[in-house]
């Protein structure tokens, strides 16, 4: 009797599922900072042209190949043509770097959770030094916040060099995350089935919460008027193309062989081609409405930042002239310095260094993005708000959402080929697998939880998936077109879905999307090469600010192991597939 | 008589201009800010207040030290603006025309600023002493921190739902073990009937309602029309 392959109840599971891990961080606190960098509403435009030209395309082919092939990516590569196992291989290694440094963030995420439940919020004030008369040091030189993230948090340590300890605290709540990962894939479809009920939904409710919120603090406007203002002369800047393209492509985390991974539990009879059109269009569309929540809160964090800046000024401007209070108001504010200027040279002369000149555009310019954004300038607006811990609560579940159901696809994608592959599944039951997988992952991960931590944890987000990523989707599509065929592949889409697809669908396959590919690819390589040494930014703690440093020797060497570790896979698996024939053809005796 | 009278008083004034000046040995600035701490119900700074505030002066200085016996008019004040703030001075009433150190005035004041705060409904920062730093009370730290308490909390509810669902899949599994073996004891002796398909029984295929299958939805297109 052969046993049946796990299957999602309903397709709803599948939908839920793919939103789940298409909506992750990146929506939150990447594509806003692109937003506010390249022209802010005119930004939308380049985004939808690369949503239709790459983005809905390469989902469809991805699903389409996991449904019909009905295997992991290792598998479903190796039907589509053998010297293609290493496209498999690669996207499994890439998916294995991605898992482990990804769930350090959802620690991260536990971590402000667990310490919401204070009044006031850790991050509102500074601690006191050691004699108790005024604050830490460190802590004056910078804000509240980043001194919670910098110093609490990762207690970083000021160069990659100098590695530190691993935390312990850190540590825990990487077990603590593991194991939640654990939990929710343990049971394979059945258990991730049910979950992603959850992980899908539960973002878009606090979402629309912070949303009423944010539109309703008091200054949120000037954010959200500032941003999406278009200024159209970004869309000459090649750069503006080339972000929308990047955005759409990792956005929807094409190439970690997820997406075949979910596809391949369908019936296949699914209609995967309406799955993902509503898969890619949400995505966008959560891109933006997040978007407008983070702007509406920049909106309220900067304008609180320059009334802050306003009043210290003005209390600096009281305290020296010895005016009477009230006399001095925000309105009459640049009148009385005229007035204090021409009556008092001497004093004003020394005191003007101290005056700032407080700009609310000059607080609107800062733009962040990565977990500076969603942990230091989130934590800053929600310490502001009525009521924080009930808003930081919400704000770091949604993160812990977002950032499980995309570690449930990254698991899903190692898994679903050693589950496959029936020389390890018929040894050990699947929990056991995973188990292996998930201790194995959180072992790994501790790296990221020492001193030094944050620096690699860097290295890997920028390097460990870009490079890799593009080539794998370039190879899988061009197989898919050119090596399978696309008229084989119609047909097979024609059985299952039941009508062939149209011709948007196959010009995007044969020409426009590995055209973009192929560009975005040359302009990373150039831009690599053009920049020379690889930077970073290291926290100082005497300024209280991030520098650039260059990375040390054994840093580049891991950054070229981790490209190389997953490009190389691709002309290995060919090659060793061909050595395999060479021999068994040889080895056989030729038939008379 | 007269003109001894004003003669002595004149001097007084002379010393007292000279003991209470900005900048002087043993003078502190004091700054209030009562419209911020008060807003609406502020009141006005007049001479009462300066009386209250050489009354709370002198007070410290006899709390401070038991020996002390400062009196009221021993607190000089001087050079009163419109912020409100002013330099204050204590003179030492046993020796003449000087003033009480510096540190002692600033012990004095350390030990009673809760009460000299609260004489004129201010804080520490309403009611600045512009030399003299106070002391910040610490947070309060319970003992174990709270973080830790969640975390425990959460650790055991995702523990418990990993035990639950192991254990229950070794039993479904065994269970499964045990009707396999069962039905293949059965079907050796022909008692049970299982529909297959394919090598594969009917149970295990999915039994949903049909999908249409788009290829012969169509169908009425298939006859040429009249």
């Amino acid at each position: 009797m052969e046993k049946s392959r796990p299957l999602w109840d309903n397709p709803l599971q599948f939908v839920f599922a793919c939103i789940s891990y298409a909506v992750g961080l990146g929506n939150v606190w990447r594509f806003p900072y692109l937003c506010q960098m390249y022209g802010g509403g005119g930004f939308l435009i380049p985004y939808f042209i690369m949503l239709i030209a790459e983005g809905m395309p390469l989902l469809y082919l991805e699903l389409a190949v996991g449904q019909r092939m009905r295997q992991g990516s290792i598998g479903a590569w190796k039907i589509i043509s053998p010297y293609l196992c290493g496209v498999g291989v690669a996207s499994v290694i890439v998916s294995f770097f991605l898992s482990m440094y990804y769930n350090v963030i959802n620690a991260w995420a536990f971590w402000y959770l667990f310490h919401s439940f204070q009044e006031p919020l850790p991050w509102a004030t500074c601690p006191l030094n050691s004699n108790r008369t005024g604050y830490e040091e460190e802590c004056e030189k910078t804000s509240t916040t980043q001194y919670f993230w910098y110093r609490q948090t990762l207690n970083i340590s000021p160069s990659l060099e100098a590695s530190g300890s691993v935390q312990w605290e850190q540590a825990l709540c990487l077990t603590l995350a593991w194991l939640v990962v654990y939990l929710c894939i343990l049971r394979g479809t059945e258990s991730t089935g049910k979950v992603v009920y959850v992980t899908a939904s539960l973002p878009y409710c606090v979402l629309i919460i912070y949303l009423i919120r944010g539109l309703t603090l008091h200054g949120a406007v000037n954010g959200l008027v500032y941003m999406f203002t278009p200024k159209l002369e970004q869309l000459s800047n090649p750069k503006t193309w080339i972000s929308a393209a990047t955005q759409i492509f990792f956005s929807l985390g094409l190439g970690f062989g997820s997406l075949i991974a979910f596809a391949s539990y369908n019936e296949p009879s699914n209609n995967c081609e309406r799955h993902a059109i509503i898969v890619s269009l949400i995505n966008s569309t959560t891109s933006i409405f997040a978007s407008i929540v983070t702007f509406s809160i920049y909106g309220f964090k900067a304008t609180f930042n320059y009334e802050s800046c306003i009043s210290k000024v003005i209390l600096l401007l009281m305290n020296a002239f010895d005016l009477e209070e009230g006399s001095l108001t925000a309105d009459n504010l640049s009148e009385m310095k005229d007035y204090l200027m021409a009556t008092h040279p001497q004093e004003y002369a020394q005191l003007s260094p101290q005056l700032k000149n407080c700009s609310l555009e000059a607080e609107l310019d800062t733009a962040v993005q990565g977990t500076g954004l969603a942990f230091i300038i989130y934590s800053e607006a929600i310490k502001n708000m009525e009521v924080p811990q009930l808003y930081s609560v919400l704000y770091f579940v949604m993160l812990l959402m977002l950032g499980i159901g995309s570690m449930l696809g990254n698991t899903a994608a190692i898994l679903t080929p050693l589950t496959d592959s029936r020389v390890i599944a018929a040894r050990f039951p699947k929990e056991v697998i995973s188990g292996v997988v998930c201790f194995i992952n959180c072992v790994i991960g501790l790296i990221f939880t020492m001193e030094a931590g944050n620096y690699w944890f860097d290295i890997f987000n920028d390097y460990a998936a870009t490079l890799s990523l593009l080539l794998i989707v370039l190879v899988e599509t061009i197989a898919v077109c050119y090596i399978y065929g696309i008229r084989r592949f119609e047909k097979d889409l024609q059985t299952m879905i039941g009508r062939k697809p149209n011709w948007y669908w196959k010009v995007m396959w044969a020409f426009a999307s590995p055209l973009l590919i192929i560009s975005l690819f040359i302009f990373y390589l150039t831009d690599y090469i053009l920049t020379g040494t690889l930077q970073y930014q290291a926290w100082d703690a005497t300024q209280g600010q991030l520098v650039t440093k260059d990375y040390p020797g054994y840093a580049l060497a891991v950054i070229g192991l981790l490209v190389a570790a997953s490009t190389m896979c691709i002309p290995l698996g060919a090659l060793v597939t061909f050595i395999r024939k060479r021999l068994k053809r040889e080895s056989v005796p030729t038939v008379a | 008589m007269l003109r001894v009278l004003l003669l002595t008083l004149s001097v007084v004034a002379i010393a007292h201009a000279e003991l209470c000046k900005p900048d002087a040995q043993n003078a502190f600035k004091v700054r209030l800010s009562i419209k911020t701490a008060l807003g609406d119900n502020a009141y006005a700074w007049d001479a009462n207040e300066e009386y209250l505030f050489k009354a709370m002066v002198a007070f410290a200085m006899r709390r401070y030290s038991s020996k002390s016996t400062t009196q009221i008019s021993n607190v000089l004040l001087c050079n009163v603006t419109d912020r409100v703030s002013f330099w204050f001075v204590v003179t030492d009433s046993s020796k003449n025309v000087t003033t009480v150190p510096g540190s002692e005035v600033e012990a004095a004041i350390r030990l009673n600023r809760n009460r000299i705060n609260s004489a004129f409904l201010l804080s520490d920062k309403t009611l600045q002493f512009l030399k003299i730093t106070s002391t910040l009370s610490p947070p309060v730290e319970p003992s174990t921190p709270v973080w830790l308490i969640v975390f425990g909390v959460v650790l055991c509810l995702i523990v418990a739902g990993i035990v639950f669902l192991i254990v229950a899949g070794i039993q479904q599994r065994k269970k499964r073990n045990k009707e396999s073996t069962e039905r293949e004891n059965l079907e050796e002796k022909g008692e049970v009937t299982v529909t297959v398909e394919n090598g594969i029984p009917c149970e295990a295929l999915d039994l949903k309602a049909g999908h249409i299958n788009g290829v012969f939805a169509a169908d009425d297109e298939r006859f040429t029309s009249l």
